[in-house]
């Protein structure tokens, strides 16, 4: 068909002087590890909290967490991110609003990128963590009040420390995830992975080589993730439980 | 603070409703034609064949680890070119609504058949021993005995998929298509107006979404104490 491979292509200067295209890749690769990490730290403990509040004895509490996860789950992450970038400084107090546009677009679209991931996993995390604390037998809850432990402390000593060794395995997929929503923030200009694979595209005019370096890219990270987390999961399975020893 | 000026959403109704029916047509096309790929390939990674299985796992696996926004670029712009100096189409022909729709459709055929199969398994394995010892060929049991049976426990998580798939197909944004999202974009770059339309995609979206998997899930619960 009359298309001419070049896979030297990547270790050729670019277009702009400013190392290879293979350094542009890597850049974008480092941008996207960067960006899903700091986002799952912050999905992880804002969907932990949640989700003990959904399972919690106060109808305004529980009421809260779940409204938090009804938003987060039902509004599409690329309308998230667009209001996270272009509404969420509109309606900062003026000043706020002001040294955010004022700051360097990098940073804007990073912070934006991270606030949006780390909220929208957070509600699916949250949901993880609901469902780990109900699998547990109601007994438990019932047994650490009996001994005389107040409601937060049996979370603390009794539920939490069972939950969170059952919900490692579900919370995988999630850790998987937030990796390849992350190619979503190319569409604000973040210079990730995604977009360095499209620039890669309008600069070297060989979409072939570039699309497959940065699939290939994405089936790496999957790969590594997947083998951490086989790895925690082997360390953390609770005997007896399906999966357990 | 921002001084919100809502006035250029009334007038922009039918173009925006011309962009939804965009939205809807790729996720319907998208569902029907993902739950038939995803079936077949449900039924070729629980087949005896080595091959058609092996086949049918390498596809699930790499669709899955790879980003929706990734598979929409190979469609838009890889694709169409691939396609133009193999069947010889005219060059530069408008393929973005049938790329996304084959797009979408491959990419969850991939979550589909993954449902499915879970599905298939689920069903007792004496309906099958049951099928054949009346005679029936495989063929036979699996289409009038097993799938009628996985189907319908399967239709919540299969409706729920679609919720996502939905969603989803806001990413068209990177082809430029003009779906809702797409539509509620343009309209409010055009008159200045982002903020308000960018808020008014969220809260349609919201209410659709919502609504649907409140439905999903009244549904599930019948499904559940029948």
């Amino acid at each position: 068909m009359g298309y001419n491979w070049n896979w030297g292509i990547f270790l050729q200067p670019t277009a702009t002087g400013d190392g290879t295209y293979l350094g542009w890749m890597f850049y974008g690769f480092k941008v996207t590890i960067a960006l899903s990490l700091s986002a799952w730290l912050i999905a992880l403990a804002l969907g932990a909290v949640v989700g003990i509040l959904r399972t919690v004895p106060n109808k305004w509490l529980s009421g809260f967490a779940t409204a938090y996860v009804e938003v987060f789950r039902n509004i599409p992450l690329l309308v998230q991110l667009f209001l996270w970038y272009f509404v969420m400084p509109e309606l900062l107090p003026e000043k706020l609003g002001n040294a955010f546009k004022q700051s360097n677009p990098i940073v804007q679209q990073f912070l934006s990128s991270m606030v949006c991931l780390a909220l929208f996993t957070s509600a699916r995390v949250a949901e993880q963590v609901r469902s780990g604390i109900n699998s547990l037998p109601p007994g438990q809850k019932n047994a650490g009040l009996a001994m005389g432990f107040s409601l937060p402390q049996t979370y603390r000593y009794v539920l939490l420390p069972m939950a969170v060794r059952l919900i490692v395995p579900p919370l995988t997929s999630e850790f998987l995830n937030i990796f390849k929503n992350s190619a979503v923030c190319s569409t604000i200009g973040l210079l990730e992975l995604a977009a360095q694979g499209r620039q890669l595209v309008d600069y070297t005019a060989q979409p072939y080589e570039s699309f497959i370096a940065v699939t290939l890219a994405y089936l790496l990270i999957n790969v590594v993730v997947m083998f951490g987390m086989r790895w925690v999961e082997g360390h953390v399975r609770v005997p007896g439980y399906i999966g357990g020893k | 603070m921002h001084e919100f000026d809502w006035s250029s959403i009334p007038n922009s109704l039918p173009f925006l409703w011309d962009g939804m029916k965009i939205s809807l047509e790729i996720t319907l096309s998208a569902v029907v034609f993902g739950i038939v790929w995803g079936t077949l390939l449900a039924l070729m990674r629980l087949s005896s064949i080595t091959p058609l299985s092996w086949f049918a796992a390498g596809y699930v696996n790499l669709f899955r680890a790879i980003p929706l926004v990734m598979v929409l670029l190979w469609f838009f712009l890889i694709v169409p070119h691939l396609l133009e100096s193999i069947f010889g189409f005219p060059r530069g022909s408008d393929m973005r609504l049938s790329s996304a729709i084959a797009g979408f459709a491959l990419f969850e055929a991939a979550y589909y058949s993954e449902i499915i199969r879970a599905g298939i398994q689920s069903v007792p394995k004496g309906q099958m021993a049951a099928a054949s010892a009346l005679g029936m060929t495989y063929g036979q049991a699996m289409r009038l005995v097993v799938l009628p049976q996985a189907f319908r426990n399967m239709v919540p998580l299969l409706l729920t998929q679609g919720i996502i798939l939905f969603q989803d197909t806001s990413l068209v944004y990177v082809s430029a298509l003009a779906d809702f999202f797409g539509a509620a974009y343009k309209v409010g770059d055009r008159d200045g107006r982002l903020v308000e339309l960018l808020l008014f995609a969220g809260a349609v979206y919201f209410v659709i979404c919502f609504t649907a998997s409140r439905i999903v899930r009244h549904y599930q619960n019948k499904l559940k104490t029948a």
